[in-house]
């Protein structure tokens, strides 16, 4: 069984249509690239994902149970809460929370979630006070070794009492990362992470992002960095005005493009990195 | 009259100015951030019924709204507010609605991406205010906010207007029987008044600069 399943989702926005019926599976522990010029609703499609947006039409099926269905009846923001926590998003701009050092940014909603479910069972007095005060001692540590190994995992256990704006830009992008595991997600999604970074601070970036492949983490990557789209993605699909206009294997789309539209966007692409 | 006599009488007109500025300050801090989930309601009655407040208050004289407040209910036949509690009603309107749109500017000055991570990561809407956007927005408040509270200890001469006998309203007292020189001596209770709270907001603002946003 396929760990995501797209079907046919289409979104506009007034009048204009931005997906127009997107499809297409993917495999747990693949890495999924989505290229494509920009407008094409690459963006888009990584937010209806995270219901960030909600798509007009459409289903999108996560481990084989139901995540969204234009079908159904609208979900509860409770609802909307738990199934969207199969999925991660990094985003193009990092959105660390500024106030809060590296370290308290990976363990915050982790807490939050594991506390207002302590405190649910509280009340419906299936524990006691003393329990409650043990199991909420427990979160703290577990959620802190957890973020301290996830800092590990990017490279940044130095770093974990820094401010996000003691960081550079790479480094803030690794804490996101990290913080976006810290909930242990399904599917991690990546909207153009390096977008906002130096050149030289890509490479540090894009490394992570190869690393956690390794660890079998099923990750979709909206990506510009041709290079690294052909090198570490599994698939890859190419967008264009709203439809999948080509999607397969890196060696078929980068070494023989079908269709006119990627041809186009490879020789462009080809000529801007040259 | 001697210079501690008169610093005396002063002094009990400046407990009732303080007075005036703390409970303003204590309604009017809260209200306000009703007032401005109201101006920002996705609801557009509840929009434009609080905007129109807004604009209405901000746009007609305080001393004016001080009158309106004291003598409006005793045409309808309903028993006056004392002096001073019309006083205070008049400047917690007031202030709440200057305060609502300072808070406004705050909030919506705080990028969407912040509120959309903690989306992402599972927090409800609740937690996101109360844990990632409300201390971005204190920290972006506390400079126009400690304007606006200077501005307040200066503001609470005007409920002389209506008699309440605050320290200009004592200070007065004595230049009907032509002595000025009180008069002018209150300022020294303003400005120390003054200098403390721009102390207070300079603390503030410092223990607030450990991050940039
Ligand atoms: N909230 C919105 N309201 C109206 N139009 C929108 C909205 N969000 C996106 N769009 C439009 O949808 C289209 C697709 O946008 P999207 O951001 O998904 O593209 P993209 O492929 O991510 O582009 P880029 O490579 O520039 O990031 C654009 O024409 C954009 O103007
Ligand atoms: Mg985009």
């Amino acid at each position: 069984m396929s760990i995501l399943e797209v079907k046919n989702i289409t979104k506009s926005f007034g009048s204009t249509e931005v997906l127009k019926g997107i499809s297409f599976t993917l495999e747990k522990g693949e890495v999924l690239a989505i290229i494509g010029s920009s407008g094409s609703g690459k963006t888009t499609l990584l937010r209806c994902m995270n219901y960030l947006e909600v798509p007009d039409g459409g289903s999108i099926t996560v481990n084989g149970q139901p995540y969204f269905d234009s079908n159904e009846k609208r979900l509860s923001e409770s609802e909307i809460r738990q199934r969207r926590l199969h999925f991660g998003l990094v985003f193009q701009s990092f959105n660390l929370f500024p106030q809060y050092t590296v370290l308290q940014n990976l363990v915050l909603a982790a807490r939050l979630l594991q506390r207002s479910e302590l405190k649910a069972e509280l009340k419906e007095k299936k524990i006691n006070k003393l329990v409650f005060r043990e199991k909420r001692t427990k979160i703290m540590n577990d959620t802190e070794q957890n973020a301290r190994a996830l800092l590990e995992r990017v490279g940044l256990s130095s770093k974990a009492d820094f401010y996000p704006c003691q960081l550079s830009g790479g480094q803030q992008q690794r804490a996101a990362i990290a913080r976006a595991l810290s909930l242990t997600p399904d599917i991690l999604c990546f909207d153009e992470p390096t977008s906002a970074l130096d050149p030289e601070l890509t490479g540090e970036v894009l490394n992570v992002i190869r690393s956690l492949k390794s660890g079998d983490t099923t990750m979709i990557v909206v990506t510009h960095e041709m290079e690294f789209a052909r090198n570490v993605a599994d698939r890859i699909i190419f967008m264009a005005n709203g439809v999948i206009e080509e999607s397969g294997t890196s060696e078929e789309l980068f070494n023989n493009p079908k269709s006119e539209l990627l041809k186009n966007f490879l020789g462009k692409a080809n000529q801007f990195s040259k | 009259m001697s210079f501690t006599e008169v610093t005396l009488e002063l002094l009990s007109g400046f407990a009732v100015t303080c007075q005036l500025f703390i409970l303003t300050l204590i309604f009017a801090i809260p209200l306000g951030l009703l007032v401005s989930f109201g101006t920002m309601s996705k609801f557009s009655p509840v929009k434009y019924f609080f905007k129109v407040i807004v604009w209405i208050v901000r746009g007609v004289p305080l001393m004016l709204q001080i009158f309106i407040v004291f003598y409006v209910p005793g045409f309808f036949g309903i028993t006056f507010l004392d002096r001073f509690p019309s006083a205070l009603v008049a400047f917690v309107i007031n202030y709440a609605c200057y305060f609502s749109e300072i808070y406004r500017a705050g909030i919506e000055a705080v990028p969407h991406g912040q509120t959309e991570a903690g989306l992402v990561l599972g927090m409800t809407r609740r937690q996101i205010f109360t844990h990632v956007t409300l201390q971005q927005v204190i920290k972006r408040i506390i400079p126009p906010m400690g304007n606006e509270i200077i501005t307040l200890v200066k503001d609470t001469a005007l409920a002389r207007v209506i008699s309440v006998i605050e320290i200009t309203k004592k200070a007065e007292f004595f230049a009907d029987k032509a002595i000025i020189w009180p008069l002018f001596y209150t300022a020294v209770f303003y400005l120390v008044f003054v200098g403390v709270l721009t102390l207070l907001f300079g603390y503030l603002e410092k223990k607030q600069s450990y991050y940039k946003i």
